[in-house]
């Protein structure tokens, strides 16, 4: 299928694509790995006449470590994630995640920043995000800021972005000691999307009781969340799998889940529950090892 | 503002120059501008991957990319990766293996293989379906392309040379 006519602009620097945003309105859009963009485009869902081609900015790229913690670039593919060294050691989770998003020729052009910025809610990173409690900064006409990953998914493909705000960088700080995660994802067999994605950080006391717990949940709703009635019910929990059950319980508490073509609502609270559960359990016998 | 683009791309080793509709996916470039028509075009939605071509030594979708974002990038298609009059290992395990029955896939079966093959030298069965998930057969079942790249797999570690079509 062929997208409607537009116009193609490729700035060098972060200020020329903000310049060019500001030019075009609401008929320009951000493209960087294009793999939401595009098939949105073909399907004529979207018809900006003006695209901003972002990818080859080089101040969107890159990892850095800084302090025991990572900072990813806007523009880092789902592959270079999933293959980093310094993620790996610092945001192991956003590694196990960039390994199943879509699939491989997806991953290779996909970036983390686009993801983010789309709020897809069959998305995988941003159970991530929120389970890490990432910072993702922007950068706008008025300025720089940083928004924390629990305030950034706030609708159905909508996040905190104010107009012409470009997503720069993520960053994550280190896990402590006794702390282990897991993503756990029952994918659509096609496109590879998440029917439910279950993102969980799990921190363990001195006498194996969780300490600290956060998970996140993407694709059950139409938008990515905090499960907080889990959190609060993990917390000082002797972890077995009976009591991980109980705790998984109410993750989909005051949600309405998602009934599309590929599951009703009540399959997807089942998943979810059942998901949470696997996520929590791995994620403490990793916090053990 | 023209809706037009210019663009340089290294194809197979050899610089193209077009001038296209910036709207123009890097597929339709590929198959009506330069008449490279290995690469095939099957869903249209970026799910069956039979458009797998590569990127800089990455498989991608060329129907997920446009031509303007291939400008000045290095791209092989399924013509280029042997010499004209001969199969690279990959593609002649694909043929004693059995991995194609109608072959509209695998080209970008093939492309996807070569990128696993240069992370991954020696790929479990899981790690082969995993960087295939992108690349749909209506035909085959899978069986048939697992074993086809294991097979290559062992090939190209040997250092096999490309295979004269016979």
């Amino acid at each position: 299928m062929y997208s409607y006519p537009f116009s193609y602009h490729r700035p060098g620097s972060i200020d020329e694509a903000l310049s060019l945003l500001g030019d075009f309105g609401d008929d320009g859009k951000l493209i960087a790995g294009g793999q939401s963009l595009l098939p949105a485009m073909k399907l004529r869902l979207a018809a900006p006449g003006h695209l901003v081609d972002i990818s080859r900015i080089p101040e969107l790229s890159g990892v850095r470590a800084t302090g025991g913690g990572v900072e990813i670039g806007a523009l880092v593919t789902h592959s270079q994630i999933a293959s980093d060294p310094t993620i790996a050691a610092h945001a192991g989770l956003l590694a196990e995640i960039a390994n199943v998003v879509g699939d491989l020729q997806v991953r290779n052009r996909g970036t983390i920043g686009g993801t983010l910025a789309h709020s897809d809610p069959a998305a995988d990173y941003p159970a991530g995000v929120l389970a890490l409690d990432a910072e993702i900064e922007v950068r706008g006409p008025n300025g720089v800021r940083s928004i924390p990953a629990k305030d950034m998914f706030v609708g159905l493909f909508t996040t905190a972005l104010d107009t012409n705000e470009i997503v720069t960088a993520i960053r994550i700080a280190g896990l402590s000691a006794n702390t282990g995660y897991r993503y756990e994802k029952l994918a659509n067999p096609a496109s590879g999307y998440a029917l439910v994605g279950v993102a969980a950080v799990v921190r363990l006391d001195g006498s194996g009781a969780i300490a600290e717990a956060r998970v996140g949940i993407t694709g059950a709703s139409d938008v990515a969340y905090r499960a907080e009635a889990v959190e609060s019910a993990l917390i000082g929990l002797t972890p077995n799998d009976a009591s991980v059950k109980a705790a998984a319980a109410s993750a989909v508490d005051g949600r309405d889940m998602l009934t599309d073509v590929h599951a009703p609502a009540e399959y997807r609270a089942r998943v979810t529950r059942n998901l949470v559960r696997r996520a929590v359990l791995t994620a403490v016998s990793r916090a053990r090892s | 503002m023209s809706d037009q683009v210019t663009v340089n791309i290294e194809v197979n080793g050899t610089n193209r120059v077009a001038t296209v509709e910036a709207r123009t996916l890097l597929v339709h470039l590929l198959r009506n501008e330069f008449d490279l028509t290995g690469t095939h075009t099957g869903c249209e939605t970026g799910q069956c991957g039979a458009c797998t071509v590569q990127v800089n030594g990455e498989a991608v979708k060329s129907c997920m990319v446009l031509a303007a974002q291939a400008d000045g990038q290095e791209v092989t298609t399924i013509e280029g990766v042997a010499p004209a009059g001969s199969l690279h290992p990959v593609q002649d395990s694909f043929w004693t293996d059995h991995g194609l029955q109608c072959g509209y896939c695998t080209p970008g079966v093939i492309m996807t293989t070569l990128n696993l093959l240069a992370t991954t030298p020696d790929p479990t069965d899981e790690e082969i379906r995993h960087a295939l998930e992108g690349n749909i057969c209506r035909c085959t079942g899978y069986q048939g392309i697992v074993t086809a790249v294991k097979s290559a797999a062992r090939r190209v570690a040997a250092g096999d040379p490309p295979v004269s079509l016979r």
